[in-house]
């Protein structure tokens, strides 16, 4: 994986595949702190607890069509070249959350990449499960969250081009603006 | 600098699209719609799903054609990531291996608009759930 945005569009797969209706993302980049965590929480199916102790092994998947699972071992390895780690917590029946924590000004932290792209590829592929992302800079924070998007467009597809276009515009210069 | 962009401000672009979208309702009713599902787990995502994704999405809000883009998991192809199934009403899904942004325009303007078959298909016998 190049950036963490992709890494971001592989781990909010888990969720998918949980049955998740409402998977909430954080991206806190605290450059004060030399931190930079990236964090997926979702309400699916969950996991026990020895399921959880398995993720990080590579050879261990619980899909059929192959024998690998590479999506969690290869954000931990991203993590921890960094000097940063992954932290696992499940519970079944009410979800699971996934944090990696990256060492921020470390020279093999890998780049932060086109984040509202990834959200927005992620909300229009599943229109149907409910998405909060939260950017945090510092103190400042911009929050997006598909149910006031929803209910701003009274029932109009949210995964229509035009509408696509214009939330990753809006998410991208949101971010942005924090910034200055 | 410009104002930045806010959900008041999607509420207007709102109406222009529903004027545009002449009453078929996408989200409600996706067998009237070629689909398109990019595969996007680990194994798609690191040979550039993404990439092709955005593609698909550009092409088709340019052509404006009826078509919804979403997402599978891994089918079991990695070894033809990025993988794309397109499934038009009424007809199997074909699904087409070692698709880029290129390839992903040629699926459109001939597979998806004039029925044409192109290489790269992946003979397939399975049910998607």
């Amino acid at each position: 994986m190049n950036d963490l945005a992709l890494h971001l569009l592989d781990i909010v797969q888990n969720s998918i595949s949980a049955g998740a209706s409402l998977i909430t993302i954080l991206l806190d980049e605290q450059p004060l702190n030399d931190s930079l965590t990236l964090s997926v929480s979702d309400n699916g199916r969950g996991m026990a607890a020895e399921q959880v102790a398995k993720v990080t092994d590579p050879y261990f998947t619980s899909r059929t069509t192959r024998k690998v699972g590479l999506g969690i071992p290869l954000f931990k390895q991203s993590a921890e070249t960094s000097g940063g780690q992954l932290i696992m917590t499940s519970a079944l029946g009410v979800g699971t959350t996934t944090t990696a924590m990256f060492g921020y000004s470390h020279i093999d932290r890998l780049p932060i990449g086109n984040i509202p792209n990834a959200i927005i590829l992620l909300v229009s592929a599943n229109p149907d499960i409910d998405f909060i992302y939260t950017y945090r800079y510092n103190k400042e924070e911009y929050i997006f969250d598909t149910k006031e998007v929803k209910e701003a467009l009274e029932g109009t597809p949210l995964n229509e081009p035009t509408i696509i276009k214009y939330l990753e515009e809006m998410i991208e210069e949101n971010m942005k603006a924090l910034k200055i | 600098m410009n104002k930045i962009k806010s959900l008041s401000d999607l509420r207007k672009i709102k109406q222009d699209v529903e004027n545009r979208l002449d009453l078929r309702e996408k989200s409600d009713n996706p067998e009237r719609h070629v689909q398109i599902k990019v595969a996007m787990a680990t194994c798609g995502i690191a040979s550039g799903a993404r990439e092709v994704m955005n593609a698909f999405i550009e092409k088709i809000a340019q052509d404006k054609l009826d078509a919804i883009v979403t997402q599978t998991g891994c089918m079991g192809y990695c070894h033809a990531e990025p993988t794309v199934e397109i499934r038009k009403p009424g007809e199997e899904p074909i699904v087409y291996g070692h698709v880029d942004v290129e390839k992903a325009v040629a699926i459109v303007d001939k597979y998806i608009k004039q029925g044409e078959l192109l290489e790269g298909i992946i003979p397939v016998n399975y049910q998607t759930v």
